[in-house]
């Protein structure tokens, strides 16, 4: 079992290192693609009144002009242990760890990230629970009565929830529920956990709700279609050949089985929620990191872009691993190889 | 009234290519202490039989008619609460794979403790110790260790052990085990068969063993009932079925039968043609398109059902042949063979 977690932590390192190379890689060859040379680079950087020397000493400064390995390896040991700027009209230090520094916006990109961590993973959290609660509560009871009004009903409903975009949704949901009928707080409420807990979940209902609806459509399908696989496995009949009430062969013996297969998917969601909850972010007006990405994307700031980038793989990575230890916890099967 | 007593079972499943007739009037008794051995190919409604006692059909899918009684408690007519008490504490069923039978995520130990506290209020620590207990009698070593260990750290014989001290945990009466060695090492399935025996000896248990096998049924039955699409067609003892089978099915049973033990300079006869449809059950006696003899009973085995009757000794064939034409026939062609 150790062997297994350290394993899985290594493949974790390494693969997050081959992000980071990638990422690299992509936000150095696009602009050259495009046509950028270190010069324009830099003269983004620089104001108007800028001279040529002016441009080139930025450039330089910046390490424009090394080769893309110098460029990548400074920027990775940023992360770890710091950077410092050099912009002509001053040293700007970016503290470790380093995810790179927002020339735009005149600060570092870590600061941000850190501050809108907290709005996304409110999101992510509450929506999860929503429907995680939701999707399997509905999967279940249409498993076991398939093919009935309810089943069918719900089954509809699961595809019209995952047949509409998420800021249709969300805005009908804005525009009833909160500025027509005045239910719900508008866009722009959030409050923080630690200010104020029940304004927190008040003002997030609406976009949990929203969220979960599209995803809770996905898993009772998920989970009907599990169930009615482990449903039909002999160690269901052994369960009632034991003479255990109905209830406990479903949840027990069926949903326990039929739970690992959505457990691997919810993981990979959650890790992908983190870092891409772009248009319900925007939707609702909320200050987390997909918030972010739209607003480096909308002022071409790559810095910003890339910390996002960053921190949204770091994240997917993150729930992979604890989801394949959850899965040796669940599935002893898995543990002993 | 025998301890189980099953009057004119029948067991169909409606489905779309039509009514399947899996059991259609099956009557046997069996009494404590004694092991019924039920068998017969694929298909012949062996299974069947034993889930409808346990009451074991999905809800909605069989229509069961008929009598099933457990120690005098009738079963068909119950409400499923009734019958889901009985099972594991007064009826037990152990199954053909143990790997796919048990639990994957469960120690071998939570599954038995989780029978026992069905139907016994203890103590988790107390169940524990009767599941340690449990394993031990049936032959597990280190049984304290075991008990935590999952289903697919166990061999294949260890695995079926622990199915049978998971199935008899609650001490029932009658204990129904369907093809429980199939799966297993023929060296494996003799250890199997002789726990089986010894347990019933032990807790005077009734035991039906379900099977294809007719040296699994040689090892460990009392008596024997031959069952061919839905209906049993002949019963006796052991000593009956083997020495003075009646029925040419049985006679082509033991025919293709192997046997170690006498010479064989003849070729195995294998039963011509193929299981019927239960759909289409062939008319009269269900046999007769792959009967030998269907031909000297002048036409009744085509056109009526022949029924169980009694021969003498409470030895039982469903058979139009008269006395004498077997008697002809066994000497002559059969028993040579053999």
């Amino acid at each position: 079992m150790i062997a297994y977690i350290i394993r899985r932590l290594l493949a974790a390192a390494g693969t997050l290192f081959v992000v980071s190379v990638l990422t690299f890689g992509i936000f150095y060859m696009f602009p050259r693609l495009a046509g950028a040379t270190p010069e324009t680079l830099a003269s983004r950087y620089v104001g108007r009144s800028a001279t040529a020397e002016t441009v080139k000493a930025t450039a330089n400064a910046l390490g424009f002009y090394d080769p893309v390995t110098v460029q990548y390896w400074h920027w990775a040991k940023g992360i770890f242990v710091g950077a410092d700027y050099n912009l002509g009209t001053g040293v700007e230090h970016c503290p470790a760890p380093c995810l790179g520094y927002s020339f735009i916006s005149r600060t570092p990109v870590w600061p941000d990230l850190l501050d809108r961590f907290p709005v996304t993973l409110s999101l992510a959290i509450g929506a999860s629970v929503l429907w995680l609660a939701g999707g399997l509560a509905v999967g279940v009871l249409s498993a076991l009565r398939r093919g009935t009004v309810l089943d069918r009903t719900a089954m509809m409903v699961a595809l019209a929830g995952v047949s509409m975009p998420i800021f249709w949704t969300g805005l009908m949901a804005l525009s009833f529920f909160s500025y027509r009928w005045g239910l719900f707080p508008g866009g722009g409420s959030y409050v923080a956990f630690t200010e104020n807990p029940i304004r927190w979940a008040y003002a997030l209902m609406l976009p949990w709700i929203t969220l979960a609806f599209l995803f809770s459509a996905q898993y009772a399908r998920l989970t009907r279609a599990g169930m009615l696989e482990t449903m039909n496995e002999d160690f269901i009949r052994t369960a009632r050949a034991k003479g255990l009430v109905e209830r406990d062969v479903v949840v027990k013996h069926g949903l326990r089985a039929a739970l690992t297969p959505i457990l691997t998917i919810f993981g990979l969601d959650f890790g992908l929620l983190i870092g891409g909850a772009v248009l319900t972010e925007n939707v609702f007006s909320l200050n987390g990191l997909g918030k972010y990405a739209v607003i480096g994307i909308s002022d071409q700031d790559m810095p910003k872009i890339m910390g996002v980038t960053l921190v949204a793989a770091f994240f997917i990575v993150l729930s992979n691993l604890v989801v394949d230890l959850l899965y040796a916890f669940v599935d002893p099967r898995v543990r002993l190889k | 009234m025998s301890f189980l007593e099953v009057k004119d079972l029948r067991v169909h499943f409606p489905t779309d290519d039509g009514l399947v007739k899996s059991v259609d009037g099956l009557s046997f008794h069996l009494d404590r202490g004694k092991t019924l051995g039920i068998v017969g190919e694929s298909g012949s409604g062996k299974s069947v039989t034993s889930l409808s006692i346990m009451g074991l059909h999905k809800a909605g899918t069989a229509r069961i008619s008929g009598e099933i009684f457990l120690d005098g408690q009738e079963l068909v007519g119950a409400t499923p609460d009734e019958v889901r008490a009985l099972r594991g504490k007064r009826m037990a069923m152990i199954f053909q794979d143990p790997l796919s039978a048990m639990h994957p995520f469960y120690t071998v130990g939570h599954q038995i403790i989780e029978a026992y506290r069905v139907h016994n209020q203890v103590s988790k620590q107390v169940a524990r110790k009767h599941a340690i207990e449990m394993l031990d009698r049936v032959g597990i070593p280190q049984p304290d260790r075991r008990v935590d260990a999952y289903p697919h750290q166990f061999s294949g014989g260890m695995r079926q052990r622990a199915m049978i001290a998971m199935a008899l945990s609650c001490d029932p009466d009658l204990l129904i085990a369907d093809e429980p060695t199939t799966a297993l090492d023929v060296t494996v399935q003799a250890q199997i068969l002789d726990l089986i025996r010894d347990l019933q000896r032990e807790f005077n248990s009734a035991v039906i063993i379900i099977t294809h096998d007719l040296g699994v049924v040689a090892e460990l039955a009392d008596d024997i009932q031959v069952m061919y699409a839905g209906r049993a067609i002949e019963y006796g003892t052991a000593e009956d079925i083997f020495d003075r089978p009646q029925h040419p099915y049985t006679w082509g049973l033991l025919g293709s039968m192997p046997r170690i033990d006498q010479e064989r300079t003849e070729r195995l006869i294998p039963i011509k043609g193929t299981p019927p449809s239960l759909i289409n059950v062939p008319s009269g006696c269900a046999f007769h398109p792959r009967c030998n003899y269907a031909s000297l009973t002048g036409g009744a085995s085509e056109s009526e059902v022949p029924e169980l009757l009694d021969i003498g000794d409470g030895h039982r064939v469903a058979c139009h042949l008269t006395a004498e034409q077997r008697r002809k026939s066994w000497e002559t062609d059969i028993k040579p063979k053999l």
